[in-house]
């Protein structure tokens, strides 16, 4: 087990790099000077120089680089060329918003499509199966920043249960900020949950297939026994896969959503820092959000391990 | 009241009729053998009586077990005689059990379910029962895996939930069909015990009229739902007066009229090391004396009896073309000391794994138009040895060489001339096809190995030529895989691999998925097809009546060593080697098992 994660996690370090000279490269290559940028378009040379300098912006490729890196590794992401912060205080700032944001989305797409999935598998070919899956095709051809716009006319302007956009911070206590995530975590969950949902029928339809669940019920265990406690389990491994690689999605995801609902939230800033060209800004949040996917990928695994025994043996 | 009873059970699938009006019973302590051929409703049986039949069925008549109308029983009490009072033991032991549970738990999940015991004594029944089954504690804990256990032993697992109740009945359908003979004799072994000291009955599927001989008190023969003959076996099974019962015997017991095309001198018995080859390339009686071998012992003129052995008619002029080309040329296949290692498992971070020989230095010969069985249980190494012939996967040392051309050496593209003369028959006649494709493609696969392209028309008819070899027509070539039955995929499978003319071809257990009357015919073609084009096999298989029926040689096969090598008769009769000698020991005998029956119904 501790070679398997020894393993997990140099494979995490170094799709981190790669992820990183990608991230930087791409960075360099757009066009927008930085400098410029800040100055405006009317700036002297003189100081356009200066600042350049200051900047580190004319240091060689592979110094910016090595510089750039050498101070993530404590921290250190930079200053924000429009804000003129430093780049750990805006993500730490937006992080309390979207964090949460993505932790509900994720445990509400879970805990509405696992069991739908179980459901409709338990059911299959009858109704319940035919619904449940019908809901969930509509639910992954609806974009969702439409079904955000529906959630906030139904619930926010005609039902005025929950604010329609915009975010109260924690300092008032806990529920007026969960009230304001409410509606942005359905409408991210919403996609995810119906793939998850088709994902898990179609793996416990062919778990429930396999011989062994009917030794299991050749031993007298009744079928829903049998669903829960024998093929539920065999059925994780590739929810676990979705459920991964989902998250990525997920993120991306609230970039759209948070500019929905006006939710001062990482997408939001990237989104700002891309159209600002402040690129600083944009290298910092997504090496986080690789950073982030990269840790879900290990933890992926080391769920496998454990609901897999053939694999621990591997590992 | 006998133990279980079935009346004029019709049962119908969608609008298939599977059972139609089938009559069976079962005392308590009688063994019942249940035979047919696939298709004819005798597993449906045995899911009909533990009420585990597909959602879409529909019963009719009556199946009472132990005072119990099954199939209008409520749900409830279903559950609770399954696993209590019938137990299941299935066919592939592989996967018949949850991969994520220990055994342990598989065991004792079951008499906790019955019981209400707690956990502690659950345990401790579920330990006793595997001890039973011949897994003790200081090698099988409770708490190991499916998957660190062989095919055999999953089997025990199963056969220990199966039993760990003591129920009053117990099915077993065809529970040792996936396992190797001696594996096949042990688990028989156990069940018959197991029947024995607890009064179960048994009712015992399987194709295998031997294995239902030597295992059941009466038999019941089905035919296309229908139950065909009944009673005693040894009667039933000696007198064969019903035909179908005649058939499936002899078709069961058939051997296919073949003299031999090569017959090589006899050899010395092969001893260890360096003799290996010695033996092997030596019998070879073409080899140029000293050349290959170190002493020159063999001999060394051409085999007189080769082609003149065959029955009718004088030697043909090929025949006499080929023993000369043979006598110039030497075996068409020589190994020699071949030896194929596998990375071993890393036990930990800083040890070097140890590797695992799968094969261990073989060495032998064989020569054009000669047909070789290798036998050996499963996990011997035969099948990787059959990799490394046909090129597939090379060994870690040692030579191949295919008509006269190292293959060891040659890449990819040097290889292509060896495969077009050298062919092979899997196993699983439904696994080998691609469904999307026509059997005019799929036949023609091999013809790209060809050197000059033959055209579109060219391609068809040596498609068209092939598949008449084989018994199939013409007009099979525009239909797919899955308008065939398993008997007519094998023969597209060995038309498929005689298209390209090969000299050798290599069948890996080429008719054990097949029914005994489709399993006699596709013999009947094999050994049709090397009397009439010369082809050489190397049959790879653990069933030995396979290896009576087809080859001239045989080679016994143990622990990645050949042990044992002669004629097919001799050897078959006179084992030398240990592991010879428990294979045919453990071998299904019809003859033999009734023999015994007879005997014991005379004491």
């Amino acid at each position: 087990m501790t070679l398997f994660l020894t393993k997990r996690i140099a494979i995490g370090v170094l799709t981190l790099l790669v992820a990183s000279i990608v991230v930087f490269s791409i960075m360099e290559i757009l066009p927008g000077d930085p400098a410029r940028i800040m100055l405006g378009m009317n700036a002297a040379p003189e100081a356009l120089a200066t600042l350049r300098e200051q900047m580190g912006l004319n240091v060689p490729l592979v110094e910016r680089y090595a510089n750039w890196i050498a101070g993530m590794a404590v921290g250190d992401f930079g200053n924000s060329y429009t804000y003129r912060s430093p780049v750990i205080e805006l993500i730490a700032e937006r992080a309390i918003v979207s964090l949460p944001l993505a932790v509900i989305s994720l445990v509400l797409s879970t805990v509405i499509a696992i069991p739908v999935g179980i459901f409709a598998a338990a059911r299959r070919g009858r109704l319940g199966d035919t619904v449940s899956m019908g809901t969930a095709q509509i639910g992954v051809a609806i974009p969702n920043f439409w079904f955000a716009l529906l959630l906030i006319y139904v619930f926010a302007v005609w039902l005025r249960l929950v604010p329609a956009g915009g975010f109260p911070g924690w300092a008032g206590g806990i529920w007026p900020g969960v009230k304001a995530l409410i509606l942005p975590s359905i409408a991210l969950a919403l996609p995810q949950a119906a793939i998850l949902a088709r994902v898990t029928r179609s793996a416990m339809l062919e778990v429930l297939g396999e011989d062994y669940i009917r030794t299991a019920r050749a031993k007298g265990m009744p079928r829903r026994y049998v669903l829960w406690r024998h093929a539920l389990r065999n059925a994780m491994i590739p929810v676990l896969t979705i459920l991964g690689l989902q998250f990525a999605f997920l993120l991306a995801g609230t970039i759209i959503i948070e500019n929905v609902f006006y939710l001062p939230g990482l997408g939001r800033l990237v989104f700002q820092a891309i159209t600002q060209r402040d690129l600083i800004v944009v290298e910092g949040v997504v090496m986080l959000l690789v950073a982030s996917v990269v840790l879900v990928n290990i933890l992926v695994d080391i769920a496998y391990a454990m609901v897999d025994p053939r694999l621990r043996a591997r590992a | 009241m006998s133990l279980l009873e079935i009346e004029k059970l019709r049962l119908s699938i969608g609008n298939f009729e599977v059972l139609r009006g089938v009559d069976l019973h079962i005392d308590q302590g009688e063994v019942l053998g249940l035979v047919g051929e696939s298709g004819s409703g005798k597993s449906m049986t045995a899911l009909t009586l533990m009420r585990l039949l597909p959602e879409l069925a529909r019963t009719s008549g009556r199946v009472t077990f132990d005072g119990i109308d099954i199939l209008n029983a409520p749900e409830a009490a279903m559950n609770k005689l399954r696993g209590d009072d019938i137990g299941m033991v299935f066919q592939e032991p592989m996967t018949a059990l949850n991969p994520v549970k220990t055994i342990g738990e598989q065991v004792a999940e079951g008499i906790r379910w019955h019981t209400g015991a707690n956990r502690k004594d659950a345990e401790n029944r579920a330990r006793t029962m595997l001890d039973r089954v011949g897994l003790p504690e200081a090698k099988f804990p409770l708490s190991r895996y499916p998957h660190e256990l062989s095919g055999g032993q999953r089997q025990r697992v199963v056969i220990a939930i199966a039993c760990a109740l003591q129920p009053k009945l117990l099915v077993a359908d065809e529970p040792t069909t996936a396992l190797d003979v001696v594996l096949q004799a042990q688990i028989l072994d156990l069940l018959r015990d197991l029947v024995d000291e607890r009064k179960m009955g048994l009712l015992l599927i399987s194709h295998d009229l031997a294995v239902v001989a030597d295992m059941a008190d009466r038999v019941t023969i089905m035919r296309h739902g229908e139950v065909m003959d009944t009673g005693e076996t040894a009667r039933i099974l000696t007198e064969k007066k019903h035909p179908y019962t005649r058939q499936l015997a002899e078709a069961s017991m058939h051997v296919p009229a073949r003299t031999p095309r090569f017959v090589p001198p006899p050899l010395s018995p092969p001893d260890k090391g360096e003799g290996d080859a010695d033996a092997a390339t030596g019998s070879g009686s073409s080899v140029p004396g000293g050349k290959l071998i170190g002493k020159s012992s063999a001999s060394t003129s051409p085999s007189p009896s080769w082609g003149g052995a065959r029955g009718g008619g004088a030697p043909s002029q090929r025949d006499a073309a080929q023993s000369s080309r043979n006598a110039q040329t030497g075996p068409l296949l020589v190994l020699e000391h071949v030896t194929r290692d596998y990375a071993g498992r890393r036990r930990s971070f800083f040890s070097k794994p140890e590797p695992f020989r799968a094969v261990r230095g073989v060495s032998f010969a064989l020569h054009e138009g000669q047909s070789m069985a290798l036998v050996g249980r499963s996990g011997c190494g035969k099948s990787t040895l059959a990799r490394m012939i046909l090129a597939l996967d090379r060994p870690s040392s040692g030579s191949i060489r295919f008509a006269g051309e190292e293959l060891t050496t040659k890449s990819e593209a040097e290889l292509r001339p060896s495969r077009r003369n050298m062919q092979v028959v899997f196993q699983d006649p439904y696994g080998s096809f691609n469904p999307r494709h026509k059997v005019e493609r799929l036949v023609a696969e091999p013809l790209h190995l060809l050197e000059l392209q033959p055209s579109r028309n060219e391609k068809r008819q040596m498609v068209a030529q092939a598949l008449a070899e084989v018994g199939l027509s013409t007009a099979d070539m525009d239909k797919y895989p899955h308008e065939f039955s398993g008997g007519q995929r094998q023969r597209l499978s060995i038309a498929r691999a005689l298209i390209t003319r090969p000299k050798l071809i290599v069948a890996d257990e080429p008719v054990s998925a097949l029914d005994v009357s489709i399993r006699a015919q596709v013999l009947d073609l094999f050994a049709d097809l090397n009397q009439r084009l010369g082809v050489a096999y190397l049959f790879i298989t653990h069933d030995l009546m396979v290896a009576r029926a087809i080859t001239d040689q045989v080679m016994v096969m143990h622990e990645g060593e050949i042990v044992e090598r002669g004629d097919t008769a001799a050897v078959l009769d006179g084992p030398q080697s240990e592991a010879g000698r428990m294979l045919v020991a453990a071998s299904p005998d019809l003859d033999r098992a009734l023999a015994r029956r007879r005997a014991a119904a005379s004491i």
